[in-house]
């Protein structure tokens, strides 16, 4: 699905990453972890366009989308979601899933301005596309609440549904548990799986290690900006490298 | 021959402009780099600096000397005060209303000095005579070598300061980064009230040893600020020589432009080359470009 | 939806009706003038209100309306309405040509970019003087006429302004509700996020920059049939302060806000005649106490403050009963 090839980004003299290189599969749920400043977030901005890699591409399914800006990624189904959830504060919550529907939708300067009768009837159709997604993510009743005023945790729920909005074949998660609690973090598991099931492939950065262990099926771990190791939740508690560098950490 | 003397000429008074250009950058980037506000009344201080001296000199029947250090006293407490009562109230400002804020302070300064002193345009008599010293087929004022005499010592006082005295070092920590520096006890509200009242000393200083060159009046501070601004940006808001090479190529320029091809486009020359920049190179002519960490 | 339409109509109608009693006097004068600033102030609203993006120039994209329009109908002998669609589309060409550039520029340093196209095009007001007529102006500019009616009075010049500036008014409410305007005030909370969402930040930055400069321009040819004599001071840096000013007091990011600071800033200096220059003083102070105390503006502060008074009177008929 995503396949990252040799990636490297240094800031100024600084090298963040070197020689990250891994695919994400298919369908399945990834975890990316790694002791705080391994360049998980980072990584995330490279692949999402934010920064532009120093060296290395990025590959969605077989393409290489290095070159593209953000909103470039995004028309191709690459989505993200941010460690400090970056909500149009002085939005509703309905209006901000409608901007995640900016991509499935056209209406450009002249129609808007204008009300054209498709403008109108494609309104309806995103106002409505916008609902079910709240539904989805299970808070259709603070539609006309602005966004701003959200607990964290119900906003980390819209930021989900905003995301899901641009029906993304692949949605990269930053650190969705930070900042929930138990039960919140318990029913995020279930909401990720749900979003499996509809086929998106997900990608999460995390810290959380139970949440990590319960909901993924492929483990990348990274360290000091460099890969430590890859495999299967099983493969990698077992790896001895993984341990030292977490104990040597805590 | 004739033509090389009169390049010469626009050169020389080209380089005192620059001078004064390089002081107001010196004073934006001053601000700026404890801040990351572009202070747009910037300007304004440099009016007062003209204004306020002919003003203890004419009505107050001060001496030259101390009516200068009237005016920069002046323009100083005027910094002050304005950083007490539209900066600091501020809480989380963003950069746009920081921009509406220092606007309104500038149209306020303005007005007030309009209102106190009329729309006249008015002269300071020149520090040390009139007599032209003749230098290389061209000619020099004795105001000229106080300009750039001056700007060297606030250059140098700068260095001094910002290098060498515990309070400077402070300021140059905030530039960096504020948070740690005021984890390491440095009161940054403090830090931001001093650089304003540096600025503003600075600003005024340029705007009276200028003031016998050009004439002053109330709205001359505009076109001074916006040309030290892009002295500033051409030095890539760094409080160094950069700024200084900045004020001085740009001085230069507009000087040449002018005299050469048409001196109505005097000013819209100096902006054509603030446009230039911002979109060319926006960090400055002599500094690496550098990804901006978000 | 419903209400919003409801609001147009009831502003429309009274906008319509005020010059009725008035027959034509003064006042009618000065409401012309209200007319073209609430949308000088409506674009630039767009612009900063809306997708956050500063721009101290507007007063160039006026003046190049003015110009190209008393130019063209008077050296040129141009149909004026003609005149207006050709230098309404030329400026709105510059604009989106400028704006890649420009738009790039973020906050301190796009409001000083801004500020240089302005003064540039202020300085060729003045130094173009075989078309300009220079400092000393342009004068001899025509009325617009339809047919055989012709607007040289206050009466019909108010309904030509007014019209024009209703239907600007109708087309930004449609716009700031819609896919558009959803993705300029996203743009303003978090140009990332929005990026992110597949908003195309940079091109609809400048294509707001455009309409705000397509705007401002019909509202300069239509300025200079009803003044029939221009000069450059009315086009300079200070002018866009004062576009400024107009939507900072009314309310950012409310098109019934431009509207109104348009008309508090307009009447403002009329009323108080003695003021004469000395306006930017108070142009300054409000610049400053409105942004630290009243950031939302009028339309923000006005219902807040009614909001207090209304809850107290309920509670003492509370008390009553």
């Amino acid at each position: 699905m995503l396949s990252l090839n040799g990636i490297g980004k240094r800031f100024g003299g600084l090298t963040a990453l070197e020689g990250i290189s891994f695919n994400v599969g298919k369908g399945a749920i990834t975890g990316i972890i790694g002791p705080n400043g391994a360049g998980k977030t980072t990584l995330f901005n490279v692949a999402t366009g934010i920064y532009p890699p120093s060296c290395g591409a990025v590959l969605l399914e077989g393409k290489d989308i290095s070159k593209l800006p953000p909103e470039g990624r995004a028309r191709l189904g690459l989505v993200r979601t941010f460690q400090n959830i970056e909500l149009f504060g002085k939005m509703t919550v309905l209006e901000n899933v409608m901007v995640g529907l900016h991509t499935q939708s056209s209406s450009g300067l002249f129609a808007c301005s204008f009300r054209m009768p498709w403008q109108m009837s494609e309104e309806k159709r995103i106002r409505a596309r916008a609902m079910e997604l709240l539904d989805f993510v299970g808070i259709p009743e603070l539609a006309e609440v602005q966004a701003g005023t959200l607990s964290f945790g119900k906003g980390r729920l819209l930021e989900i549904a905003r995301a899901m909005a641009l029906e993304p074949k692949l949605l990269l998660m930053d650190e969705p548990a930070a900042g929930l609690n138990s039960s919140e973090t318990a029913d995020l598991a279930d909401l990720i799986k749900k979003i499996r099931d509809l086929g998106v492939t997900v990608a999460l950065v995390e810290h959380d290690m139970d949440l990590v262990m319960d909901i993924c099926d492929q483990l990348v771990v990274l360290n000091l900006g460099t890969m430590l190791a890859e495999g299967t939740p099983r493969q990698i508690q077992d790896n001895p490298a993984v341990i030292t560098a977490y104990l040597g950490e805590e | 021959m004739e033509l090389l003397n009169q390049v010469t000429q626009f050169v020389i008074s080209g380089l005192a402009t620059g001078s004064i250009y390089a002081l107001i950058g010196l004073s934006f980037a001053i601000i700026f780099n404890s801040t990351g506000i572009i202070n747009f009344a910037q300007g304004e201080f440099v009016m007062l600096g003209g204004v306020l001296t002919i003003f203890s000199l004419n009505v107050l029947h001060l001496p030259l000397i101390a009516a200068i250090l009237v005016a920069v006293a002046v323009t100083t407490v005027i910094g002050l005060v304005f950083e007490r009562l539209a900066i600091r109230p501020l809480k989380n400002a963003t950069p746009l209303m920081l921009i509406i804020i220092t606007i309104g302070a500038s149209i306020l300064i303005r007005g007030l000095v309009m209102l106190l002193w009329g729309k006249d345009t008015q002269a300071l008599p020149a520090f040390s005579g009139t007599d032209p010293i003749s230098v290389a087929g061209a000619t020099l004022l004795p105001q000229h070598l106080w300009i750039f005499g001056v700007t060297v010592l606030v250059i140098i006082g700068c260095r001094l300061f910002f290098n060498h005295t515990i309070s400077g070092k402070a300021m140059r920590a905030c530039s960096f980064n504020r948070r740690a520096a005021n984890l390491v006890g440095i009161s940054v509200g403090r830090m931001v009230l001093f650089s304003f009242v540096i600025s503003a000393a600075v600003g005024a200083l340029a705007g009276v040893i200028i003031a016998p060159l050009t004439m002053t009046a109330y709205d001359v501070g505009v076109m001074l600020g916006l040309k030290g601004f892009c002295a500033a940006i051409m030095g890539g808001m760094g409080s160094g020589l950069g700024t200084v090479l900045g004020g001085l190529i740009l001085g230069t320029l507009e000087s040449l432009g002018a005299g050469l091809i048409s001196s109505g486009y005097k000013d819209a020359i100096a902006f054509f080359i603030l446009l230039l920049i911002l979109f060319i190179r926006p960090q400055g002519l002599f500094k690496k470009g550098e990804t901006e960490r978000v | 939806m419903k209400s919003d339409r409801i609001k147009f109509l009831v502003f429309a109608l009274v906008v319509l009706l005020i010059p009725l009693p008035l027959s034509g006097g003064y006042l009618t004068n000065v409401l012309i003038f209200v007319g073209i600033n609430s949308v000088l102030a409506l674009g630039l609203n767009l612009l900063l209100g809306y997708a956050g993006q500063i721009s101290l120039g507007q007063a160039a994209f006026f003046g190049l309306g003015a110009y190209g329009s008393g130019v063209l109908t008077t050296a040129y002998g141009l149909n004026p309405w003609l005149a207006m669609v050709v230098v309404a589309v030329c400026v709105a060409l510059f604009a989106f040509a400028i704006g890649f550039p420009v738009l790039r520029l973020k906050g301190h340093y796009l409001a000083m970019a801004t500020l240089g196209v302005g003064v540039i095009v202020n300085i060729a007001f003045n130094e173009t003087v075989e078309l300009t007529g220079g400092p000393s102006g342009l004068s001899g500019i025509p009325n617009l006429s339809i047919g055989s009616l012709t607007f040289d009075s206050d009466l019909k010049n108010y309904y030509l302004v007014w019209v024009f500036a209703l239907g600007m008014i109708l087309l930004s409410l449609n716009l700031v509700n819609s896919r558009f305007g959803r993705g300029l005030r996203a743009i303003h909370d978090s140009e990332v996020a929005a990026r992110v969402m597949g908003v195309n930040a940079r091109l609809m930055k400048v294509q707001v920059f455009t309409l705000s400069a397509f705007m401002s321009a019909i509202m300069g040819s239509l300025y200079c049939h009803v003044m029939t004599f221009i000069s450059p001071n009315s086009f300079g840096f200070h002018f866009s302060v004062e576009i400024l000013t107009m939507i900072v007091i009314g309310g950012l990011g409310s098109v019934y806000g431009s509207i109104l600071g348009a008309l508090l800033l307009t009447l403002l200096p009329e009323m108080l005649r003695t003021f004469q220059d000395y306006d930017i003083i108070v142009y300054g102070l409000l610049l400053i106490t409105m942004t630290i105390y009243l950031p939302g503006g009028l339309v923000e502060g006005i219902p807040a403050l009614l909001r207090r008074l209304v809850p107290a009177k309920k509670v003492t008929e509370g008390s009553d009963a």
